[in-house]
């Protein structure tokens, strides 16, 4: 991990700086309806960044495009100097972009570290002969898997749940697990699909702190989308609003609170259309 | 490497254990016809299960493969035999490993191997489509495999044509009558013994044992559970179906060669059919898609599902014994209340326990006459009928198989210490208010 290179950036949230994640102009359309439009995302190296915009704006649209579920119809994306729009989604994981999702999907029948150990399988070489007369090197390797696999666990406090069924966990812990699941395939930029959905004010007050510490830890870039005002607003640096699959405002937290756009597609046109 | 080697040892020696009491005449010929059939239905049936058990995918077309690999086999044996011997032996020859005998090793690799070529073949593209859609294709494959070798040259060729015409004469395979010798009118040699059947089933075994234990096996099972995160993981979902399609054709093939191989048996086209391959895809269902251990166990139990029906007297003294089990299973289940994978375990044991005794009583009671009919009937004969009541409950009580994805070794945790709790573990406010999250949080 490059903390060392990542702390020896400037202070993030400068537009004009090196982009880690460069999005220009990408767009789909499904049918006649114009999904995103013309998006654009210019995220330096370092930064945790926010998207917003209210239900249905598109937000999660943007991650499915970034992460190659959908292939973008127009536009271009870059990661780290590699262009990665064309890609299809196990090649953009292991490029180096991870993502939870907004409905949980773990493993649900595999263990809890088998969840993490699944992710680090994109870091790793997995030969068939290697495996089944369990050579050194793949004995090696799967031990090594292992081990930061715990180590991954304890960093969310999850280590002692390490043996249970995923699905049986209570829904902060799965949560929590996805992140840690996604962390472990090693990514530059982190992707995190309302990470906060269904907890409470308490365990929200705790993800904060995780996302903070995962950023200083591994030297991420991250990039949420996130419900919770209050949440995006303590966090993030820069925030980007989207509303109808178009950008309605971007700037940094303040600058978003008292922008007028913002607060007309969150509340309603102030002099009501009716 | 040596730790990696020691369980292929323990293969060869079970295996020549086994062979052993064969040869000592231990193990009679009736019991030894219905060893090497279950090590067979065990074979196919764990093979199955790493294409529909670990990576989720449907294929009902295993026969198919199952069937090119007995052809490819029973064609190395029998022309193969021809052209080294200039003769095909009608019951194997004298001694323990006699030279035809490895001959016969060799055509179920490579009966295998060939099995896996087509496996790649149709997996590569089909595996790209989901659910049903593979179901059908292996299907049709299943079918395809049935009519072109009903195609084939009827008249197998006798070792002078062989000798004459080289292997050109050499495509006839049978056709729809089967793979019948010209000289002796019987089918394929039965080469196949208990070494042979505990050899390639302890191999089959150890495969899909490491594989579930390795990086490669949790990525099979990460495809079943969820394609879409997989994918986000980095997972190659084409190259990873693929895969297990292959392995598991390969072993299918494998068995196959051994079944062409095995004595009362006749290798014809309908062993590529869709009841063939239903046979085989019964046992997964049943015993657990996933699970390498309850796949085994349900195999061995619906092999011997004929054989106690048959004679349900002989089966009726072994309730203390099933029984004992059964209650030790149900007892250990209520006893370990917080683990819940491992109850399921264990009463999953006790109900494959239980089951060949409630079979031997059913089929005892429908024998006996005036008690469920006039003159009593065989309940044998509706086996059929069994296995798919047996399969509809299943689908509705515990569609993920009596063992899920759980292995019976796993019960060997219960005598694992548990690490001590962290001191500073988490504080009890937080984990209680974790629990009341997850109660009031539903999931969407």
């Amino acid at each position: 991990m490059n903390a060392a290179a990542s702390a020896a950036r400037p202070a993030p949230a400068a537009p004009s700086g090196p982009a880690l994640l460069d999005v220009r102009d990408i767009g789909i359309s499904f049918g006649g309806l114009k999904a995103v439009q013309a998006f654009n995302l210019h995220l330096p190296r370092g930064v945790l960044y926010g998207l917003i915009g209210p239900n249905g704006a598109g937000k999660t649209t943007v991650f499915n495009l970034l992460t190659g579920v959908y292939t973008p119809m127009t536009g271009t994306i870059t990661l780290d100097g590699t262009r990665i729009e064309t890609c299809r989604p196990h090649q953009i994981a292991a490029a180096g972009l991870s993502r939870t999702f907004q409905n949980i999907r773990l493993f649900g029948e595999l263990s809890v570290i088998d969840n993490v150990r699944l992710g680090c399988h994109v870091r790793g070489r997995h030969g068939l002969a290697s495996t089944l007369l369990r050579t050194p090197g793949h004995l090696a390797q799967e031990a090594a898997i292992t081990r930061r696999s715990m180590e991954l666990l304890e960093i969310f406090d999850l280590a002692d749940r390490a043996g249970e069924q995923s699905r049986s966990l209570p829904y902060g812990d799965q949560r929590r697990l996805e992140i840690a699941r996604a962390l472990a395939t090693e990514p530059k930029v982190l992707l995190l699909d309302e990470p906060a959905a269904g907890m409470n004010p308490q365990e929200k007050k705790e993800l904060a702190g995780t996302i903070r510490l995962i950023r200083e830890r591994f030297g991420l870039t991250i990039l949420l989308i996130e419900h919770d005002m209050g949440l995006v607003m303590d966090i993030c640096e820069r925030i980007t609003v989207l509303d109808h699959g178009q950008i309605i405002a971007s700037g940094t937290p303040s600058q978003i609170q008292s922008n007028p756009k913002v607060i007309e597609a969150y509340l309603g046109e102030p002099g009501g259309a009716a | 490497m040596f730790a990696g080697l020691l369980p292929v040892v323990v293969v060869i020696a079970l295996a020549l254990g086994a062979y052993g009491l064969q040869r000592a005449e231990v193990i009679g010929p009736y019991w030894l016809n219905v060893l090497c059939n279950m090590g067979i239905n065990i074979l196919l049936a764990v093979s199955l299960n790493l294409v529909n058990g670990f990576t989720g995918q449907f294929s009902i077309g295993h026969a198919g493969f199952m069937a090119i690999g007995a052809y490819v086999a029973g064609w190395i044996t029998y022309y193969g035999g021809l052209l080294i011997w200039n003769e095909v032996p009608v019951t194997p020859p004298e001694g323990w490993f006699p030279p035809q005998v490895w001959l016969f090793a060799a055509g179920c690799v490579g009966g295998g191997l060939v099995a896996g070529l087509f496996g790649w073949l149709v997996g590569l593209p089909s595996l790209r489509l989901r659910g049903d859609y593979l179901a059908i294709v292996t299907l049709g494959f299943g079918e395809i495999v049935r009519v072109l070798l009903q195609q084939t040259g009827p008249v197998l060729a006798d070792a002078a044509a062989v000798k004459d015409a080289g292997l050109s004469s050499a495509m006839a395979l049978g056709g729809s009558l089967g793979f019948v010798s010209v000289d002796t009118g019987l089918g394929l040699t039965a080469f196949n013994n208990l070494f042979w059947t505990v050899f390639f089933l302890g191999a089959t075994i150890l495969i899909c044992y490491r594989l579930k234990q390795s990086s490669t096996g949790r990525a099979f099972l990460s495809v079943r559970e969820d394609e879409i995160a997989a994918q986000a993981m980095g997972i190659n979902l084409t190259r990873i179906k693929v895969r297990a399609f292959v392995i598991g054709a390969v072993l299918a093939g494998i068995g196959g060669g051994l079944f062409a191989h095995q004595s009362g048996n006749n290798l014809t086209p309908t062993d590529a059919n869709f009841v063939r391959s239903f046979d085989i895809l019964i046992p997964v269902v049943l015993g657990g898609l996933g699970s390498i251990s309850g796949v085994v166990l349900a195999a061995a139990l619906l092999t011997m599902l004929p054989e106690i029906l048959r004679n349900p007297g002989e089966y009726l003294p072994l309730w203390p014994w099933l029984g004992a089990v059964a209650a030790i299973g149900i007892g250990v289940g209520l006893a370990i209340r917080h683990r819940r994978a491992l109850r399921e375990v264990c009463f999953a044991v006790a109900i494959l326990a239980l089951a060949p005794v409630l079979l031997a009583l059913a089929g005892w009671a429908c024998k006996k006459p005036g008690w469920i009919t006039e003159k009593g009937f065989e309940l044998g004969e509706y086996r059929m009928i069994l296995f798919a009541l047996l399969l509809v409950l299943m689908m509705i009580l515990r569609p993920q198989g009596l063992f899920g994805v759980h292995e019976v070794w796993e019960m060997g945790k219960l005598f694992k210490k548990k690490p001590p709790k962290d001191p500073m573990g988490p504080a009890p406010v937080a984990s209680a208010l974790n629990s009341v999250a997850s109660r009031g949080g539903g999931r969407l």
